[in-house]
């Protein structure tokens, strides 16, 4: 029984109420996932299962087996940060820091949803290939809360990014 | 504060009032003000890699050998006192290492209040913590359980069983209205203000509102979870907290525990956010009676649950505002009173009248607070006390008298626009709102606006613009220290126990100490978030980073005279005193002949020594008292409001600004940003819902207490006069909190102006508007 933490695996703790984010920050001292409501109300925890965002606070670590997990520190390094980690310090996306990598994991998922197709309550056309923009970006964020307001930064931080990559 | 203490500082003022403005600090214009070179310039944050990276180390992160977790129990009833407690099972789960209630719990004192009058006091509660049977508020904690992990202290503490007799609380606000206290001061302003006859002045005014507006509970929800690791290590204590007031929390729990200053050492190097609610509340203090009584390191961190139940927030008000005016629109009359709650056992007296007394002239006033107590957990200071709501109220008379009379509501404040303080007649260090006011007109283009309200739809939507004052005064504190080390090298580091809570903290003090060091940026390193480093402020108020910069100021006095004295008399600078010199280029340099310099290097090396370490206090900030300081912005807001749903959707908000010098464009405007977005939710959707039957709060989590999301917020427009304060360190106000103030009332405004719809009770939610 093993999770694969950013490369690593790692065993599947016996106590079964241990959440994917108390193992993450407890066992493995990975505390770059951060802990806001423990209830998935905050996005504060979110992280990376097999490429999709999940959040770490409802999600059992021994449901995890088998699968293969990404934090924010398996995201980019202090020598090859995340184009998304260079860019929130561009566009000032944070101030605290605490919702940040967060945020950061979020994004990365989320480009890739619209990347696939994947429709919002805001896109326009159901039938019509789904666009980065401003309104979709808003709106699939709004489950990561930032209260100390930096959600313009975060947004621009982010529009930038995914116009570097379809450049 | 007591009749006595008002005594005092209106005699302070008095006297003050006579002293020549060249003798106060403030006096001559801080040189920097005219001579910046970081200072100014956009800077990304210095911490922001760590930031981004996850690797900003937080108070709840701090791993440490045979760490053991800590779980809490909060009382279920609001009045009364526990008869039966059972804790057998909870002490037989598995992992348990300590059940601790008021029977085990070791016996301590209580904590010194908040106040301006003792800087080292910080308690939120003056309440015994877990020392008797005795329950003061539903959700005070009653007991707490340690043990090997997260998962098994917090099954034991559901396991705890406790039968409670219960009294019978006060928990309605109206029906304690009637008992509600007058006190003589609210901070360190004297409470009642009686100017003229201002009811008499309202009756026979041609133009007139006079309405009650109503503002709910707010809590601050930062992100980050209150938390605290501590560890007992012989017999001093480690404390990694969360905390906005890193100094004088170590001084409080020193006290408490009766051990020495130098024994107790508080760290909090990055908090998740603060907003006022990141004080010194029972969390620490069972933590670390709870860690002396396992003798192991101790974590808690409060559940988001917790958090509501017993760290207080903003408390609810009702306010009357009623303003008289003359046919030309000059204002007789301005009455401000109102009620908000302050249990007696509290510190925070929410100051909603405060800024009232500095923004309009009139020919009277009449402001005066009343205290409700109720039986509820302390209410303390929150993003703007006072002023976030406060200017709800009469920002939205404004507009409604400006509606009244038939002008532009822009016009009715320029028309009443004070060129002293309106009560104390003290002269204002530096104010251009009506300059903020004509440049954010312009670029928002306020002039598209039809005064006429319900004119303007669009399919479903009727849309609106609403703009509104905000203010928020200056304050510096006392007893800000610093230390500043100047290597052989070219190095500088400066230290402090300052806080970050996402200011941008270091950023800011590092541009600034290269300017008055004459240093480059690279050159400096700010320490801070320790207790072990020089006491600096608590971080509220927005006062820290004028408090620290008054401190580097003092310090770079003492480091001239103290260079001065290595040189010598074989330096070219030799013979030169500390007020013919500036330092600048790495060296000191005369002011009228800066052809006689010499680098710091030189001085050094000559005086073979490798450092020179100075340390100081900021001076005393008198020019608070002598002045009257503060900062203001208009804010303006254009929005719709569905047809069907009453839905509002804030389409632009634009924020412009008179707060001093700008020290850092970027960082500022994400705070500017911040504050407002802020405002959106004190005007939209926050609001803590209490059971005044029960005295419980009935949305205690982050999915029923609505704060903006991303989608919530449009893109912000910020900008600002950037006139320096001649007063201040830098010329730079505080600009943590003005950004929420005003943002409630534009909306409302707003609203109004769509819609036709007044709603005076916040938040604006969409049934009011059906
Ligand atoms: S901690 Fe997981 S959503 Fe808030
Ligand atoms: S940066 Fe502080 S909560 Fe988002």
């Amino acid at each position: 029984m093993a999770i694969r933490i950013n490369g690593t695996d790692v065993a599947v703790p016996d106590d079964a109420r241990v959440s994917l984010l108390d193992l993450l920050r407890e066992r493995l001292h990975l505390t770059g996932s951060k802990v806001g409501c423990n209830q998935g109300a905050c996005g504060a925890c979110t992280i990376l299962v097999d490429g999709e965002r999940a959040l770490s606070c409802l999600t059992l670590a021994v449901q995890m087996d088998g699968r293969s997990v990404t934090t924010i520190e398996g995201l980019g390094s202090a020598e090859d940060p995340h184009a998304l980690q260079t860019a929130f310090i561009e566009h000032d996306g944070f101030q605290c820091g605490y919702c940040t990598p967060g945020q950061i994991c979020a994004a990365a998922a989320m480009l890739r949803e619209i990347e696939a197709g994947v429709p919002s309550y805001v896109t326009p056309d159901l039938t019509a290939p789904v666009l980065v923009s401003r309104e979709e970006v808003r709106e699939r964020m709004s489950g990561n809360l930032c209260r100390c307001g930096a959600h313009n930064g975060i947004v621009d931080a982010i529009l930038q990014v995914a116009a570097e990559r379809a450049a | 504060m007591s009749r006595m203490q008002n005594a005092v500082v209106e005699s302070v003022k008095t006297v003050l009032g006579w002293v020549p403005a060249q003798w106060l600090p403030g006096g001559t214009p801080d040189p920097l003000i005219l001579r910046r070179a970081a200072i100014g310039r956009q800077a990304s944050r210095l911490d922001g890699p760590e930031k981004v990276r996850g690797q900003a180390r937080f108070a709840a992160e701090v791993a440490m050998d045979r760490l053991c977790y800590a779980s809490l129990v909060h009382s279920t009833v609001t009045l009364g006192r526990i008869t039966r407690l059972d804790t057998a099972n909870a002490e037989a789960a598995p992992g348990v290492i300590l059940v601790m209630t008021h029977r085990n719990m070791p016996r301590i004192g209580t904590l010194a209040l908040i106040g301006l009058t003792d800087l080292s006091a910080v308690g939120n509660s003056s309440l015994p913590i877990m020392q008797e049977p005795a329950v003061r508020y539903n959700g005070q904690v009653v007991a707490a359980v340690v043990a090997e992990t997260q998962e098994e202290a917090d099954h034991a503490a559901s396991l705890i069983e406790i039968d409670y007799a219960v009294d019978t609380a006060k928990t309605r606000f109206d029906d304690a209205k009637d008992k509600a206290r007058t006190p003589a001061s609210i901070l360190i302003e004297k409470n009642h203000v009686s100017v003229g006859n201002a009811e008499r002045e309202l009756g026979r005014a041609p133009h007139r509102v006079d309405n009650i507006y109503r503002t709910p509970g707010h809590n601050h929800n930062a992100i980050e979870l209150h938390g605290v690791t501590v560890a007992w290590q012989g017999g001093s204590l480690v404390v990694h907290d969360a905390t906005q007031m890193i100094a004088p929390s170590a001084n409080a729990l020193a006290k408490l525990f009766g051990l020495k200053k130098e024994q107790v050492r508080v760290l909090s190097p990055f908090v998740g956010g603060g907003f006022g609610g990141k004080g010194l509340w029972d969390h620490q203090v069972v933590a670390v009676a709870a860690a002396r009584l396992v003798d192991r390191p101790v974590r808690l961190m409060l559940s988001r649950d917790s958090v509501y139940r017993m760290i207080g927030g903003r408390s609810p008000t009702e306010q009357r505002v009623a303003i008289g005016a003359d046919a030309d629109g000059q204002f007789t009359a301005l009455v401000h009173t109102g009620y908000s709650i302050m249990p007696p056992y509290g510190a925070c007296p929410e100051q909603y009248t405060l800024g009232t007394r500095a923004l309009y002239r009139s020919k009277s006033f009449e402001i005066v607070q009343r205290h409700v107590d109720l039986d509820v957990v302390p209410n303390t200071f929150m993003r703007a006390p006072g002023e976030a709501i406060g200017t709800f109220a009469v920002e939205c008379a404004i507009d409604e008298l400006a509606h009244a009379i038939g002008i532009d509501p822009i016009e009715l404040r320029r028309r009443n626009e004070p060129d002293r303080h309106p009560i104390s007649d003290a002269p204002f260090s530096q104010r251009a709102l009506t300059q903020a006011y004509a440049d954010g007109a312009k670029r928002f283009g306020w002039e598209r606006r039809l005064a006429e309200p319900g004119a303007r739809h669009d399919g479903e939507w009727r849309i609106g613009m609403g703009c509104a004052s905000g203010s928020f005064p200056y304050a510096r504190m006392p007893g800000a220290n610093v230390r500043i080390t100047l290597r052989r090298d070219g190095s500088a580091t400066v230290s402090c126990s300052a806080q970050e809570m996402g200011m941008g903290t270091a950023t800011v003090q590092v541009q600034h100490a290269a300017d008055r060091l004459g240093l480059p940026v690279e050159a400096i390193t700010f320490e801070m978030g320790d207790s072990a480093l020089p006491a600096g402020p608590m971080a509220g108020g927005s006062s820290q980073t004028v408090s620290v910069a008054g401190a580097i100021m003092a310090a770079t006095e003492k480091l001239t005279g103290e260079l001065l004295r290595l040189a010598g008399n074989d330096s070219p600078i030799a013979g030169l005193r500390a007020g013919d010199v500036r330092l600048v280029d790495g060296g000191i340099a005369g002011i009228n002949d800066p052809s006689r310099r010499e680098s710091y290097r030189s001085i050094l090396a000559r005086a073979a020594r490798d450092e020179v370490t100075v340390s100081a206090a900021g001076s005393a900030p008198l020019e608070m008292l002598k002045f009257a300081m503060h900062s203001s912005s208009a804010i303006f807001c254009e929005l719709r409001v569905s047809k069907v749903t009453g839905e509002v959707r804030v389409d632009r908000l634009l924020g412009s600004f008179d707060c001093g010098t700008i020290l850092n464009p970027k960082t500022a405007a994400s705070q500017f940003k911040g504050g407002m977005i802020m405002g959106l939710g004190l005007a939209l959707t926050e609001e803590t819902l209490f059971d005044e039957r029960s005295g419980r709060i009935m949305n205690a989590t982050l999915a029923d207490y609505h704060i903006p999301s991303h989608l919530d917020v449009p893109e912000i427009d910020v900008m600002w006069t950037g006139i320096a304060d001649p007063r201040s360190p830098l010329g730079a106000r505080g600009i943590g909190e003005i950004g929420i103030t005003g943002v409630a009332a534009a909306v409302a405004n707003a609203v109004f102006n769509a819609t036709g719809k007044r709603i005076r009770d916040l938040p604006v939610t969409l049934d009011k508007l059906l």
